[in-house]
């Protein structure tokens, strides 16, 4: 298992936010965390990330990624790991990127954080870039100029660049219009196939979670309430909270023929 | 005066005698019926909107029958879409064509009518906290909108804001309290009473759920079927979501930079495309039952709205483009009774979807426009 979650739990004092006994990543696996605002999934991610205690919360339990455990390691070790082997893009790739700064120069930053040069960071930029079907003169533009959709696949790009192993992606193709999350999906796709990169992919909608993900874990108020293979959890659910969630998807309705 | 008068409604709501559950009836001094009833509620002749160099909307006709009824308006980003909602409520100036509300020009509406027209047209946002002061309580806000428009004093503006807040589904205790306090669906269902307060005749919905998870999402389309019913509401709905509009609208317009690219019922313009971009934007969208086998990829971004392409807009995009498609714009024609479509080709999408949904027909060989993979905008 590359990402490995157990018995992880994330409190605010005493109020529990996150109560997961298991979940795990495998390689070259999509695995979705779905559930309504407010279930936990995004505590989780931070969890992942080493991140939860910036906002107040203390986490225990274990989270490993390929055997090591992450939970004791100081902020420095963890930056090793956060960017270069495990990487994050969220609902909105306008936070991620600084408008004042070109792009290229945020990507170049993060780079070289990571010990590459600068002629392999603009290398390593360029070759990630195309990867996610953009051209690498994008860099030289300000945020401002690219679309949503252009900004997330920069931000993926990011990720790449740094061939991280597990892609957290939070909520990534929520605030964007229906092509261009088509767009973003397929990339997860390809990048999956071809890289074999672990995506955890969380989301609220399970219309997403079902053309993406190879495994879902339904999560609610913190808890697991439900996982397994993405076709049979999302056709036939096991536990009555999932049913709820998929009657409430709306779905279209339309007349065949001419 | 008006924020004044909203604060001070704010006072202890619990004084007011409780009509949880019984929201008035529309009475008809208050309908805004001053209005002359012509066939459309709602008629956009030729509208077009500049913004500098851009054509934001570019000559879009729509009607909308008095309601019960809705009218989707989809597409992506930078559509036109949101444009057309506030032209249709006189929020940004026309460079073109004429928005007419229940038969007359909005344009021309001054003074006393105009107020009836701001009353009789509310909009609804996608972000309820655009609406919602943090500093004010629930029932102060919407009891606000009912004093501005004089159609309450403000205790009894507080009593209908208790009704209102029942009629959406939310405890008339929630009067009480201040946004912060209630959940992002709860706010959104506020922000709609405070809508429906002063009894519209139109509603514009602009992207009502797109910031709320699927079961807050569910639960207020649930609110919108039940209260057009209710009401007598008609509206226009934007959405970038084909699963809303099919759930919501009778009729939808699909737009592509400032243009209805088809437009007719929605069943059968889901189900049976007439124009390649809408089939393309129908097979985008995630369904629970899995992948879709046929997507239709479209190549690059939407273009420049200042600098539109020639010939058909949808060209360089379009799996279909032929010559013609490059050099002539197609008119916007009747493609099917009820239904209309600007292609050049629609006879062929039209018998290619009905064959086998989703399915594109065989690309013609000169179908990729040259430099379509790289998705990098006009510099």
């Amino acid at each position: 298992m590359r990402l490995a979650i157990t018995g992880l739990q994330v409190s605010f004092g005493t109020r529990r936010v996150v109560d997961v006994d298991e979940l795990h990543v495998g390689a070259a696996e999509i695995v979705g965390l779905a559930g309504e605002s407010g279930s936990g999934k995004s505590m989780t991610t931070l969890a992942v990330l080493g991140l939860a205690h910036t906002v107040g919360a203390t986490v225990g339990g274990s989270i490993t990624l390929d055997g090591t455990e992450l939970t004791g390691l100081s902020q420095r070790q963890l930056r090793e790991v956060r960017g270069r082997r495990i990487a994050a893009i969220f609902q909105s790739p306008a936070t991620a990127f600084s408008p004042v700064f070109r792009l290229g120069a945020v990507v170049h930053r993060a780079l070289r954080l990571h010990g590459m040069s600068k002629s392999e960071a603009t290398e390593a930029a360029s070759r990630a870039m195309r990867q996610v079907l953009l051209s690498p003169g994008l860099l030289d533009r300000y945020p401002s100029q690219l679309s949503g959709g252009q900004l997330q696949r920069v931000a993926i790009a990011i990720a790449l660049a740094l061939r991280a192993e597990v892609l957290l992606a939070d909520e990534p193709t929520s605030a964007l219009d229906v092509t261009v999350q088509a767009e973003v999906l397929e990339l997860l796709r390809e990048l999956r196939d071809a890289n074999g990169m672990s995506v955890l992919f969380i989301s609220h909608d399970l219309a997403v979670v079902a053309e993406l993900c190879d495994r879902v874990a339904i999560m609610r108020q913190g808890r697991i309430v439900e996982q397994g293979p993405a076709a049979r959890v999302l056709s036939a659910p096991a536990d009555a909270y999932t049913a709820d969630l998929l009657a409430a998807v709306p779905v279209i309705r339309a007349e065949a023929g001419p | 005066m008006t924020a004044e008068t909203g604060r001070d409604a704010g006072q202890p709501v619990s004084a007011v005698p409780a009509r949880a559950g019984d929201p008035p009836e529309p009475s008809a001094a208050l309908r805004p019926d001053s209005f002359v009833t012509g066939p459309w509620l709602l008629d956009i002749s030729e509208l077009a909107v500049r913004f500098g160099p851009v054509r934001a909307v570019d000559g879009v006709s729509l009607q909308l029958p008095p309601g019960p009824c809705g009218l989707g308006l989809v597409g992506e980003s930078g559509s036109g879409k949101t444009t057309i909602g506030r032209a249709a409520l006189r929020l940004v100036p026309t460079s073109a064509g004429i928005v007419r509300f229940a038969g007359k020009d909005i344009a021309g509406l001054r003074g006393k009518a105009l107020q009836d027209y701001r009353r009789a047209a509310q909009i609804v946002f996608q972000d309820p906290d655009g609406v919602l002061d943090p500093r004010m309580r629930i029932g102060a806000t919407i009891a606000e909108a009912l004093v501005a428009h004089r159609m309450a004093g403000r205790r009894a503006a507080a009593e209908q804001a208790r009704a209102l807040l029942a009629e959406v589904g939310l405890d008339p205790a929630f009067a009480a309290r201040y946004p912060h306090q209630l959940s992002g669906g709860q706010r959104q269902r506020v922000s709609i009473a405070r809508a429906l307060s002063v009894r519209p005749r139109l509603l514009v919905l602009d992207e009502p759920t797109s910031a709320l998870d699927v079961r807050a999402q569910a639960a207020i389309l649930a609110l919108v079927t039940r209260l057009r019913a209710q009401r007598n509401l008609a509206y226009l709905l934007i959405t970038h979501n084909l699963a809303i509009v099919s759930e919501l609208c009778e009729q939808t317009a699909v737009l592509y930079l400032g243009r209805v690219a088809e437009s007719g019922p929605t069943d059968a313009l889901l189900g049976n495309p007439a124009h390649p971009y809408t089939r393309a934007l129908r097979s985008a969208v995630p369904e629970l039952d899995g992948p879709t086998a046929a997507r239709v990829v479209l190549p690059g971004d939407a273009p420049d709205a200042a600098n539109p392409p020639p010939g058909c807009v949808f060209h360089p995009r379009c799996p279909l483009a032929v010559d013609r498609c490059r050099a002539e714009v197609p008119a916007l024609r009747a493609v099917r009774p009820g239904r209309l479509a600007a292609c050049h080709r629609a006879e062929e999408v039209l018998a290619s979807s009905s064959a086998s949904p989703g399915r594109a027909p065989a690309s013609t060989a000169e179908g990729s426009p040259p430099g379509s993979t790289a998705a990098a905008p006009p510099a």
